[in-house]
């Protein structure tokens, strides 16, 4: 077992998602048998190999700081499922 | 004749003689889809009529002789591309009624160079999956057999193209979802250098490994789509400021001389053996073309599965932490408060795929298991990048299967995650090593699917690619076939 239901549990707390007691089974099993599978990287040495986060390698990139038009207000509300009084709405976040 | 048929190049000279009016080649593309989309259904989003306003707009500059590379050509965007004013639902239902402020850059390119755009292409949910089944708008047939899936994630692109929906197409790859789709619908298709094509306002999915690229009817108008989308740009801080060649000018060479390197980890069991039959048939047409065929390893070939699925979905886990019902997209009703309706939202908003996906990079980049899987896979990946490297040293280009088997039955691997991530094996591996991929019709199974052979080269190499696989396209002697609708 490499993930147990319980832990199941608290990933997706951490992920902001719930699943029934149902869908927390299957994927239990779903996910150890990938996880099982991943197992396979524990017979390569990388004890001295230095990760790769890019596929090609830049220097950083700089641009001149010039002031350019921003997205408008109401043009960044249009999407919002609650947007009025120029304020995305959400609810209570305080008890 | 159905000018739905024709290919970018035929039409820019019929266009060009005057022979046929840019508003004759788009009411022929909707006459085709009126036909067959019902059966195929390759679109979420049909765009009929701008895209009869901006055929004749292309019809009026091609009078003014002012017409540029597509001028008046239909072409087809999966749904992941954000298109100003027009829905993009990235096939999820979280994004059902999103209409984003502004185009992506390669929407923007192709406006540019006078394209008509035809819609918005069906995919796998979020880019997530390798069959098109995942998406939140129906499931996309395989024009060849529509028993079968099309591939994925771009499967609603390469059905679009071999069902002659439009005249070509823009994908988007992490994994293989250019390629891999366009190898079971029997089209070309090209998943350039990560850093070749800009990918601002591509809706994101793993950002280190997505890049965009064209499906097209054969390989001229492969190299004609890499003309007009390539390039820097400021919006992409990880698109590359590298000279873009004239691509069109790497077909029609010849390849005598060449190194093809044939990697013997790619040639193993569980391969179709009519998928490996076609490969080898590929390996005789280009050494009939003066090319040299050798042996060659990329010995970390059978991790690249297990790294792709633990460094894509961390990636997506991160990427997909936007969704939450605040700022754009679906928003669940029922939440008491704010945490109650950020989990209620993403629930009821994403797919099953999805949300294994988010769970599996949220576990991977957990406290205590971020060693373990991340760290582990990003030192593996550096590995898969030293086996390509070394390859290159001793070949122009790789030569592989695009994938193992042709299209499979709809329904056969949906609630097997581990068996549809192994469809993709042949694939992956270019983009964790960020080079580019082709891949090219190569024949078909006896019972008449369509067989896809890649080529892969080094970082900018695009060139190369396309000059192998237009040499091979013309001097191929397998039978030219249509899918039957």
């Amino acid at each position: 077992m490499k993930i147990t239901k319980k832990e199941v549990g608290y990933i997706a707390h951490l992920a902001r998602l719930d699943f029934s007691e149902d869908e927390k089974g299957k994927l239990t099993s779903q996910l150890n048998t990938i996880l099982m599978y991943m197992d396979m990287l524990n017979r390569v040495d990388t004890a001295r190999i230095q990760p790769a986060t890019h596929a090609v390698s830049l220097d950083n990139v700089f641009r001149d700081d010039i002031e350019k038009k921003s997205t408008g207000v109401e043009i960044a509300l249009a999407n919002a499922p609650d947007g009025t009084m120029g304020l995305f709405g959400v609810p209570r976040v305080i008890d | 004749m159905e000018f739905s048929r024709l290919t970018i190049h035929e039409l820019q000279k019929k266009l060009r003689a005057g022979e046929l009016t840019s508003v004759e080649i788009t009411e022929s593309v909707y006459r085709r889809i009126a036909s067959v989309e019902e059966k195929v259904h390759s679109y979420i989003t049909l765009m009929e009529e701008t895209a009869i306003g901006q055929a004749r707009e292309a019809d009026r500059l091609i009078r003014e002789e002012s017409a540029c590379e597509l001028t008046g050509i239909p072409i087809a965007l999966k749904d992941i591309l954000c298109t100003e004013g027009v829905r993009t639902t990235c096939g999820s239902r979280i994004l059902e009624n999103f209409m984003p402020p502004y185009d992506a850059t390669v929407v923007r390119k192709l406006k540019d160079a006078g394209a008509v755009f035809v819609g918005k292409t069906n995919m796998d949910e979020f880019a997530m999956g390798s069959s098109t089944e995942t998406s939140w708008f129906g499931i996309t047939k395989n024009p060849w057999n529509l028993e079968r899936i099309p591939g994925g994630s771009s499967g609603g692109s390469a059905a679009a193209v071999a069902a002659d929906e439009c005249i070509a197409s823009l994908g988007t790859d992490t994994g293989g979802s250019i390629r891999q789709p366009a190898a079971l619908c029997g089209v070309v298709g090209m998943k350039p250098t990560y850093g070749r094509v800009s990918r601002f306002g591509m809706v994101a999915f793993a950002s280190s490994l997505d890049q965009i690229g064209p499906i097209t009817k054969d390989v001229e108008d492969c190299a004609i789509m890499m003309n007009v989308i390539s390039g820097h740009d400021t919006g992409d801080s990880t698109s590359v400021p590298t000279e873009v060649p004239d691509y069109r000018g790497f077909i029609s060479r010849d390849i005598e001389g060449w190194t093809i390197g044939i990697p013997e980890e790619y040639f193993v069991d569980g391969i179709d053996p009519e998928i490996e039959a076609a490969a080898d048939e590929t390996i005789k047409t280009l050494e009939g073309l003066g090319a040299r065929c050798t042996r060659i390893s990329l010995p970390h070939t059978e991790y690249c599965v297990a790294v792709y699925y633990i460094i894509a979905p961390s990636e997506a886990g991160s990427n997909l932490a936007r969704y939450d019902g605040v700022r754009y997209g679906f928003r669940a009703t029922d939440g008491e408060n704010l945490l109650d309706m950020y989990k209620k939202t993403r629930s009821a908003g994403f797919g099953a795929e999805v949300k294994r996906r988010i769970m599996l990079g949220t576990y991977s980049l957990s406290s205590g298991y971020y060693d373990a899987y991340y760290k582990k896979a990003s030192q593996v990946r550096a590995l898969i990048k030293d086996d390509f490297d070394n390859a290159f040293k001793k070949c122009d280009v790789i030569l592989t299967p695009t994938t193992p088997t042709p299209a499979f039955r709809i329904g056969e691997k949906v609630d097997d995650p581990l068996q549809m991530y192994l469809s993709d094996i042949f694939t992956l591996s270019t983009n964790l090593a960020g080079i580019p991929g082709i891949s090219v019709p190569c024949g078909y199974t006896k019972s008449g699917l369509p067989v896809g052979v890649q080529f892969m080269a080094n970082h900018f190499e695009e060139g190369k690619l396309l000059q192998i696989a237009s040499a091979y396209e013309k001097n191929s002697t397998i039978e030219r076939r249509r899918p039957d609708l």
